[in-house]
């Protein structure tokens, strides 16, 4: 069922990983993510993995559905790394054709491959561990600067909260829909492609109709409370960095000096 | 006589293997009569949906059996759509599943996918647009263009139209007024006495579940706490409010009668049944 489904799930808890800022979290993912790119070698790959690890070990959750996390970008993992197999010049260890399969080709793709995935399975752990209204309340605060240059920051996070927000509602309509619609012997599983997608229309239309009825009673709802954007707006929760988040900074920046330094001698 | 439809200690747990895993139904079991008008009530979250989602394969039980016919439905998952149009299920709030341009195109949606031919598919849309109480005129309107409840004849009229064995019906009056909540019912009452089918209807409301049903089937926290005719569950009230329920309102109008010493049957449970009563009470007066 589109339930089950666990993209961008959160997993509530009260382990040090959830305690943290949210600010902090988004931080420490871009630090995770740069020192992913500087990396060149198994040492500090071994470092990146590792980390990963230690930051899920803490969170307690489980690892299984970070693993189903990679599912989506399956397909694309293996094309990537396909490419690189075939496409990397070097000492050539196999030939056929236009094929041509080189050991640096192996070692690329592997590290490609692992670099996507711990990528990925990093910014899971940041949004399984944040409920979204702290992750958008943490963005806001990060694009604060921004206003100066006329940007609607708060605008902006106020659209993805509530997008964020209509995510599991919309998934639990569509799934109501199509029960009600297979209830009428609906078929979305087999047949062609076309005859599939024509099988979506008496679950498109529903759908988007009960969106732009929902997107109109939240707007009407907002202006009833003078809702009339973030000018003079308090928050019910302020964020403040704490003696954890500082912890957490130090660590990350040293494993990111750590893994550019390992990259300076070549490792 | 063999039961249509037989549950045997069903169990369905959501989301296995998450923290958000809860049970919302166990080991559930009862029959369903062929002919029958059962009715099914439970409070908010006492696993009523949920049950009647089984009984046409849109869920798979997590354990136990659903047999039909005395079939188990899901020994060929291939042919869980043929059940499907067998036990037509209408679902909530059925009105938000419309989607046709015409009413009479969205009615014709079942037995199109069934694959009968038009001529058959035009009676059929006729004949469920009667029972659900519609006027032919509004079958060429778009559905978005007819009135709440027009929309929720519309869709009852399109899982009738699959001439289902068995009809569910999940709360087909919720949200209506009195005038069309009572129209509604009426239908479906008739409905039930003019082609004698399987029907269930599932609501939280005493009072409508009292004046339509043959037989009640009390849920509470997941499971049957009470089964039997009206007049065997009203008359155990104390039980009925330990579960949050109550029991309909002229049953407790009898009650308070009945506790400042009026001799009457504390268990009926319509307006018609009460009157006769204090009738022949009263009858009973006269003639002594």
């Amino acid at each position: 069922m589109l339930k089950d489904i666990t993209l961008g799930q959160y997993f509530p808890g009260t382990t040090p990983a959830h305690r943290l800022d949210p600010r902090t979290k988004l931080i420490l993912v871009v630090l995770y993510i740069i020192a992913l790119f500087a990396a060149e070698s198994f040492v500090s790959y071994g470092l990146m993995a590792l980390t990963l690890c230690l930051c899920v070990a803490v969170s307690k959750v489980p690892p299984k559905s970070l693993i189903k996390g990679l599912k989506p970008v399956l397909f694309i993992l293996i094309f990537t790394a396909l490419l690189n197999v075939f496409y990397t010049p070097g000492r050539i260890l196999w030939q056929w054709w236009i094929f041509r399969v080189t050991i640096e080709g192996i070692f690329t793709a592997f590290f490609m491959a692992l670099r996507i995935s711990l990528l990925i399975m990093g910014t899971f752990l940041m949004t399984y561990t944040t409920s979204p209204i702290m992750l958008t309340d943490g963005m806001e605060s990060l694009m604060n600067p921004l206003k100066k240059l006329h940007v609607p920051v708060h605008e902006l996070a106020m659209m993805m909260s509530i997008a964020l927000r209509f995510i599991p509602t919309l998934i639990e309509e569509t799934d109501k829909i199509m029960s009600a619609q297979k209830a009428r012997g609906a078929d979305f599983e087999t047949g062609s492609l076309l005859q599939r997608a024509k099988a979506m229309v008496p679950l498109l239309v529903p759908l988007f109709i009960s969106a732009f009825r929902r997107a109109d009673e939240l707007a009407v709802a907002m202006e009833c409370r003078c809702y009339h954007g973030g000018e003079g707006r308090t928050k019910l929760k302020v964020l403040r960095y704490r003696g954890i988040d500082y912890t957490a900074f130090s660590l990350g920046a040293l494993i990111l000096a750590g893994v550019i330094v390992l990259a300076r001698f070549g490792l | 006589m063999e039961p249509i439809i037989q549950v045997e200690n069903l169990t369905h747990t959501y989301g296995a293997g998450t923290p958000f895993q809860r049970s919302a139904i166990a080991g559930v079991s009862f029959q369903l009569q062929q002919g029958e008008f059962l009715g099914v009530i439970g409070h908010t979250g006492s696993g009523k949906s949920t049950l009647i989602q089984h009984l046409n394969g849109l869920l798979k039980p997590t354990a136990g059996r659903v047999l039909f016919h005395g079939r188990d439905i899901w020994a060929d998952p291939k042919r869980i759509r043929e059940v499907r149009f067998r036990v037509g299920l209408v679902f909530q709030y059925p009105e938000y599943q419309l989607f046709e341009e015409t009413a009479a195109k969205d009615i014709a949606f079942g037995p199109k996918n069934m694959g009968l031919d038009d001529t058959e598919i035009q009676r059929r849309v006729e004949e469920a647009a009667s029972f659900a109480g519609l006027s032919p005129d509004l079958l060429d309107k778009s559905p978005f263009d007819l009135s709440g409840g027009q929309k929720r004849r519309v869709a009852i009229a399109g899982v009738i139209a699959m001439r289902p064995e068995v009809l569910i019906l999940d709360e087909p009056s919720a949200g209506l007024d009195p005038a069309g909540r009572s129209e509604l019912l009426q239908n479906i009452r008739d409905y039930h006495a003019r082609t004698g089918g399987t029907v269930v209807l599932v609501s939280h409301s005493m009072d409508e579940i009292a004046e339509n049903v043959q037989r009640i089937l009390v849920l509470s926290r997941s499971g049957v706490v009470m089964s039997g005719t009206p007049h065997e569950v009203f008359s155990r009230a104390e039980e009925l409010e330990a579960v949050g329920l109550s029991v309909p309102q002229i049953t407790k109008v009898a009650m308070e009668l009945r506790r400042r010493g009026v001799d009457i049957d504390p268990a009926v449970y319509t307006v018609e049944d009460l009157r006769r009563s204090l009738l022949a009470l009263r009858g009973g007066g006269a003639g002594a």
